[in-house]
């Protein structure tokens, strides 16, 4: 067992993801690094990792979320940057957690719809979705039916 | 502010939507975060060393596997601290071994019994789901007291 020092002690780590038809992670980058004062800013292909003290990382986003703010999601990141035990480079393949983010890529854009769509309409008029705990389980007589039918 | 516990805990939809209205989202990130910035014993990738199974005691039986009891450390205290929960009940990406399977049944079934708030969805399939979804989720947090 070897001691472990950890690295970036303090600092918090958020993923800035866009998915927008006008604004690319580039654009994200560019305005990042203005604003960065010190933060570590790293460009992805989905958008940026940023790093830093807290209060310094919540302005960067806030700044970057009004560039696109109904097609840019941010998330919390346990891990900085680059970080050897979760990068791409050191590991060969994808990112532990990027399929994760990529089947929530597939549902991001009805998701910013639905933010675009409340700017125009009050949210107290649209109905609400299916509730899944409503979906009829099945009962337990029928599943007691099924077992002996397969018994039998 | 309230602090909402997500499922899935890794989700960046519903930790966005969360912050958005003025909440704290209470993610996986936040748990790993804490692990990865404490000195201690190396133990990659997570960190999560030999005594998490034992604080996970809390909240699995003894005879659960330790990988589930392991995880539970990390949920554990975040479904504890949580003042509401929203819930994806068709999360494919929340998929895993057995170890996962089983913590997230117990992450559900702990979330459920606990009397807070609660907001059961699926993920939208189409537009009009995605206004539905955001709707029901800005209307959730709104009567939590956020910001509109």
């Amino acid at each position: 067992m070897t001691d472990y020092t950890p690295v970036h002690v303090g600092s918090v780590t958020k993923y800035v993801v866009v998915e927008s038809f006008e604004i690319t992670p580039a654009d994200l980058a560019i305005r990042g690094y203005e604003i960065s004062d010190g933060a570590m800013i790293k460009e992805t292909c989905f958008g940026l990792v940023v790093n830093g003290k807290e209060e310094a990382v919540n302005r960067i986003v806030t700044e970057l979320r009004k560039m696109d703010p109904d097609h840019i999601f941010v998330k919390d990141r346990g891990f900085p940057p680059g970080d050897s035990r979760r990068c791409r480079a050191n590991l060969g393949s994808a990112r532990p957690g990027y399929h994760g983010m990529e089947y929530e890529m597939t549902v991001i854009p009805y998701v910013s719809h639905g933010l675009e769509e409340l700017k125009k309409r009050d949210e107290a008029t649209v109905p609400p979705p299916e509730n899944p705990l409503d979906k009829k389980v099945i009962d337990i007589s029928t599943l007691k039916k099924l077992i002996d039918a397969q018994e039998s | 502010m309230a602090k909402v516990f997500i499922y899935p805990a890794t989700s960046l939809i519903l930790s966005d939507l969360v912050a958005r209205h003025g909440h704290t989202p209470l993610s996986s990130a936040v748990a790993v975060r804490e692990r990865i910035q404490t000195a201690g014993l190396e133990s990659p990738p997570l960190q999560i060393t030999p005594e998490e199974p034992k604080k996970g005691l809390k909240w699995a039986a003894v005879e659960v596997p330790s990988g589930v009891r392991g995880r539970m450390a990390l949920y554990g205290p975040m479904i504890e601290e949580c003042e509401a929960a929203i819930i994806i009940n068709d999360a494919d990406l929340a998929f895993g071994c057995m170890g996962c399977a089983r913590t997230n049944e117990l992450i559900k079934f702990l979330v459920r019994q606990k009397n807070i708030p609660k907001l059961d969805l699926y993920y939208p399939k189409n537009e009009e789901d995605g206004v539905k979804f955001v709707a029901a989720i800005k209307r959730f947090l709104g009567e939590l007291g956020g910001k509109k």
